[in-house]
This record gives structure tokens, C-alpha cells and sequence, in this order.
């Protein structure tokens, strides 16, 4: 995964904006110039324009709506600014588009950007969703979504999660969940994402130290305020 | 057997409204609660289920009364100017006792106000916006799991009481995700099925009894003071049966904070931080908010000195937890408005500060 623009969509409650919240910091320490395009206009809450402090401190330069996180509102209203970033061939991008496909056909109006070999389509998949629980379902959401795209998908990322109840098996479910995908539609699993506690748990497990292609992406709960999982 | 899933606040709503047996919806989209509405779009035909987007809010109440007054299990949801535009459909159904299940997830106000999280339609809840002598039963749930739980179960209360019973979540509450175990599917009621379990019902009388007759007008005075006074018997019962509350800590406590929905969560935060400073604090969290649960208050411990009602309006809850504190305890508010949230270290210096504690 090291396009220089990285769009990521999914499912809504996918965990598409905390992985776009967390691939951003991690390029942005890696020395990269960095910024997030928060193209959302579907979510009223819980969007990564509501961490801009924290992301401009962390060297990631956040582009949202024209009022940028002064107004909450679920307006279509992206601001053109957010073409500079895309044109800047020294920049890297993340593109935390808006949930299912109705959340991705924004991404049509910067469609000359994503469809590069600089550019890649990568949908986050979380096993724990009831809509996107088995392969049937995971790949109906992964088709609408490419469908109203017309951006064919680079890979995926497996993020499933049940918040603070997170379990090792989860991940792993969600990951053999993602391989099939992976298998059936040809592309790659470019993540597994987990908390750093089961990061740790994981990547001692036999089976997974032998699969090559397994890479782990430990994650951080950026988005979530801490009283909401006491 | 279900099992956990990771849902979203409006999606589990709307979940455990059809596992709860609703089969009628009528909506109208308004943020923060449109997943709800898209949801019952996607899945209520598929358990036999109508669903209707309405061409306004007066509208999917009155279609909401039409499929109620027929014996159908009837709900809508919408946000706080929403529910504000349904005052009158939501007074007719009480003067009609017709029951229904109405979940406003709730947004910043006054007018249109704003789409973020707001507790301000307290009064709205308790009080109402309709005219004349009536009660919805109202409640407001903490977490996901507690609302759904809350949803599946209100389908009874308001088929028990005739009554339309009212959610309370707050737009926080809509929008989160948190995992859920949904609440096992109970049969729906069907055409067969009405004429028995509910005999006041406009289901058509096949020339086997007199018609019913379901009117909100009635122009004998005494008539309608007898309906009134009726109302009220199952109010008296509603405060005995329905008040619900969840205490923290009361029996040592210095100072009892006073909280609902999700602010109460923020409130659990704030006891922790003044824990770390030495300071005992307690929770009353009103889960049924009419009836409200003053009763609570007498739980209430020698060592409180103070009181502090935290939520997310100029102060209305504020004024049942006088009520309820008569008088015994000084009382002071915490608050956020217009889409802001409490932080839990706010929350705690408004503690600090009522026990005059620097």
C-alpha cells in the first residue's frame, strides 16, 4: 500500500475514518507530507474533521467543507481546495470518503485523480457489521460501492472490531473473512487492523506467523471519546 | 440464540423496533436519525411490514394514528424540530388512546437549531407540546443496548396503556456505534389476531358487533370530563408501574450528581475523576423521565451536601430534580447548549464547586 493517494471507503460504521485518521498519522511520522481529505458528507458525527487540531499537530493538514469543522452539517459542500493536495505529486493523500456507496459517489467529481496508477481504492471490511458479516454480504457492499465509483478496488483492509470488546478471534474471523474476499476478487489484504494490545496477542499465533501476506496495522481509537467505553 | 453484533445507534433502533413488532413506520428524514428511516425503508417490507416516507412530519403522524386506530403496531421516529411539528398528531393519539411508539432522536435547539447532541426537548418529553390534559409515557436510554431493549419493550407498555410512549435518545446516541445483542423477535400482531387484543381497534365489525367508534372530540362536557378523569387512572398506574432509575454510590456521597442519556455516561467519568481527588460523588439516572423518578431522591444519604443536575439544556430536567429534592439539598446546574457536550472534567469542577471544595 504505498500509493500516493490512498482513497478508503467502506460500509458506514466500517471504521473507514479512524483507519484514514491512523494511516495518515503513521505516513505523516514516517516523514511524509501528509493530508486528509475528509470527503464525508453523508456523516453528521464522528467525522475526521472534528480532530483537525489533533491531525494539523500531528503533521497531517486536514481538507473538509468549505466552513471546515466550524459548522457540523451533512451539507455536500467540499471545498475545491481539496485539489491542491491531489495535484501536489510531493504530497500523500488519504481519502476518508463517506460510508456505502451512497458516501462514495462524491468521489466522482475527483475521479481524474483516482483512476492513476498513483492512486488506489481500498475498502475497509468489518466482519462485525451484521450487513457485511459473510462473504455474500461483504461483496454486494464492496460491488455498490466500485460500482458507483467506477474505481476498480487496489486491495482491502480488514478491520473488524467490536470496540473495547475486541477479541483476538474477532480479528482473526474478520481477516479469513477478508482472504476470501481477497482470493475471490483478486486483490490484496493490505491490513489487519487491531489494537495494539492484540496486535501483540496475534502476531505470536503459529498460523499467522507463517502467512506471509499478513501484515498487522495497530490501530488507535482517535475518533471515539473515552467516557463512551468506560 | 443472536448474538453480538456492532451496530449503529439508529440502525439498532430501528432493529429492535421490527424484533419489538412494529410493522408500520411512517417518516420523514431528518438528521441525526436518518439511518433509522433508511433502515425501516430497507427492511420492514421484508417481515410483511409497510413502510411510508411521508411528505412531512404532520403527515407521518396522522398516517401513524391511521394504522395505530386500525390495530396496527404503528411507530415513527425524527429529530427535535420533528417531533416539535407532530404536537398535535401526539395529542390526538393520547385523547384517542391509541398507542404508539414515537423515538425522537434528539438534536440542538431552539427552531431548527442544529444537527449535534442536545438534551434541550426534556420539556418537550415530559411536558408536551399538544393542548389539553395529557401524558406521553417518556424514556431515555444510556447506551445502545438499553435502548434497544427499551424500544422492544415499549411496543407493550403502549398496547398495555393505550398510550403512545416516547424514546428520548439523544443524537450521540444515534450516531454511535456500540455492539448490541438484539432482543429476540416477538410474534407480530396480526389482522386475526386484532379484534382480540385489541377490541377498540377500527378493524372492520363484519356485521358480527357494533361498530367501534375511536373520536377525539366530544362535545358533552361531562362526557369528556369522565374520558379525562380515565386518563389519569392509568397515569396513577403508569407512576407506579413505569418509574425507572438507575443509582450510583448515594448511601456515602458528598455531593449526587443528577444525569440522563448519554451525559450520564459523561457524569460516570466525572465520579472517577473526583474519586482520584477524594471526593465521593453518586449518580440518580432517570431512565423513565415521565414518570419521573422522584422518588429516587429519598435514597439520598446523610453525608450529601449537595446536589447538581447536569445536562444538556438552560435547565429543565433541573426542575423535577427539585421536585424531587424538596427542598433538602442546595441544587445547582451544569450544562452545556446548542450541540455542545460536557466534559467529564467540567462536570467535576461543577461538583468541586457546589461542596465549595477549590
Amino acid at each position: 500500500m504505498d500509493k500516493r493517494i490512498t482513497i478508503v471507503c467502506g460500509h458506514y460504521g466500517s471504521g473507514k475514518t479512524e483507519f484514514s485518521v491512523n494511516y495518515a498519522i503513521k505516513l505523516a511520522r514516517e516523514g511524509k507530507r501528509t493530508a486528509l481529505a475528509d470527503l464525508d458528507i453523508a456523516n453528521p458525527y464522528f467525522r475526521s474533521r472534528e480532530r483537525q487540531q489533533f491531525l494539523e499537530e500531528n503533521g497531517v493538514a486536514l481538507y473538509s467543507n468549505v466552513y471546515h469543522a466550524d459548522i457540523s452539517a451533512d451539507m455536500p459542500a467540499i471545498t475545491a481546495e481539496i485539489r491542491g493536495p491531489l495535484e501536489d505529486g510531493g504530497c500523500h493523500v488519504v481519502v476518508d470518503s463517506g460510508g456505502d456507496d451512497t458516501g462514495a459517489r462524491v468521489l466522482n467529481q475527483f475521479r481524474k485523480y483516482f483512476l492513476g496508477p498513483e492512486a488506489g481504492l481500498y475498502c475497509v471490511v468489518n466482519a462485525n457489521r451484521p450487513e457485511t458479516a459473510d462473504f455474500e454480504g461483504a461483496l454486494a457492499h464492496i460491488r455498490s460501492i466500485c460500482g458507483e465509483t467506477g474505481i476498480p478496488l487496489a486491495g482491502l483492509i480488514s478491520n473488524t472490531h467490536m470496540l473495547r470488546e475486541t477479541r483476538a478471534e474477532d480479528v482473526i474471523k474478520g481477516y479469513g473473512l477478508c482472504r476470501e474476499l481477497s482470493s475471490f476478487l483478486e486483490i490484496p489484504v493490505e491490513y489487519c487492523c487491531a489494537s495494539r494490545e492484540i496486535c501483540d496477542k496475534i502476531s505470536t499465533l503459529k498460523n499467522i506467523k507463517e502467512d506471509k501476506e499478513f501484515r498487522l496495522f495497530p490501530m488507535e481509537l482517535y475518533m471515539r471519546p473515552a467516557w463512551l467505553d468506560r | 440464540m443472536s448474538k453480538k453484533v456492532l451496530m449503529k445507534g439508529n440502525e439498532a433502533f430501528a432493529a429492535a423496533a421490527i424484533r419489538g413488532g412494529a410493522r408500520f413506520y411512517f417518516g420523514y428524514p431528518i438528521t441525526p436519525q436518518n439511518e433509522l428511516t433508511e433502515y425501516m425503508a430497507r427492511e420492514l417490507n421484508k417481515v410483511g411490514g409497510s413502510f411510508i416516507q411521508a411528505e412531512s412530519e404532520l403527515a407521518a403522524i396522522s398516517m401513524v394514528y391511521g394504522a395505530a386506530v386500525s390495530g396496527g403496531t404503528a411507530m415513527l421516529s425524527s429529530s427535535s424540530p420533528g417531533i416539535a411539528l407532530m404536537q398535535e398528531g401526539i395529542g390526538f393519539l393520547c385523547s384517542t388512546e391509541v398507542p404508539c411508539v414515537i423515538i425522537n432522536v434528539s438534536r440542538g435547539g431552539p427552531g431548527i437549531g442544529s444537527i449535534q447532541p442536545s438534551q434541550a426537548d426534556y420539556f418537550q418529553a415530559t411536558r408536551g407540546g399538544s393542548n389539553g390534559d395529557y401524558h406521553v409515557y417518556s424514556f431515555a436510554p444510556a447506551s445502545i443496548q438499553e435502548a434497544v431493549d427499551m424500544i422492544a419493550g415499549a411496543f407493550k407498555i403502549a398496547d398495555e396503556y393505550r398510550n403512545p410512549v416516547l424514546i428520548l435518545a439523544d443524537g450521540m446516541l444515534g450516531q454511535m456505534m456500540e455492539p448490541v445483542l438484539l432482543p429476540e423477535a416477538v410474534p407480530a400482531v396480526t389482522e386475526e389476531d386484532i379484534p382480540k387484543v385489541k377490541p377498540w381497534a377500527l378493524a372492520g365489525h363484519k356485521d358480527e358487533r357494533k361498530p367501534n367508534s375511536v373520536i377525539s372530540l366530544d362535545l358533552k362536557p361531562d362526557r369528556l370530563e369522565q374520558r379525562v378523569l380515565g386518563y389519569w387512572g392509568k397515569h396513577e398506574k403508569a407512576k407506579k408501574e413505569l418509574v425507572k432509575y438507575q443509582t450510583v454510590g448515594l448511601a456515602d456521597a458528598e455531593v449526587v450528581l443528577v444525569s440522563y442519556g448519554t451525559t450520564s455516561r459523561i457524569v460516570l467519568e466525572a465520579i472517577d475523576l473526583l474519586a482520584e481527588e477524594g471526593i465521593k460523588a453518586g449518580l440518580i439516572r432517570p431512565i423513565s423521565l415521565w414518570p419521573y423518578p422522584y422518588k429516587a431522591f429519598d435514597e439520598i444519604g446523610p453525608k450529601t451536601k449537595a446536589i447538581v443536575c447536569a445536562e444538556l439544556s438552560m435547565g429543565q430536567m433541573i426542575e423535577d430534580v427539585k421536585l424531587g429534592a424538596k427542598e433538602r439539598w442546595p441544587i445547582t446546574l451544569c450544562n452545556r447548549v446548542g450541540g455542545m457536550l460536557l466534559s467529564p472534567a467540567e462536570v467535576a469542577e461543577s461538583a468541586k464547586k457546589a461542596l465549595g471544595v477549590k
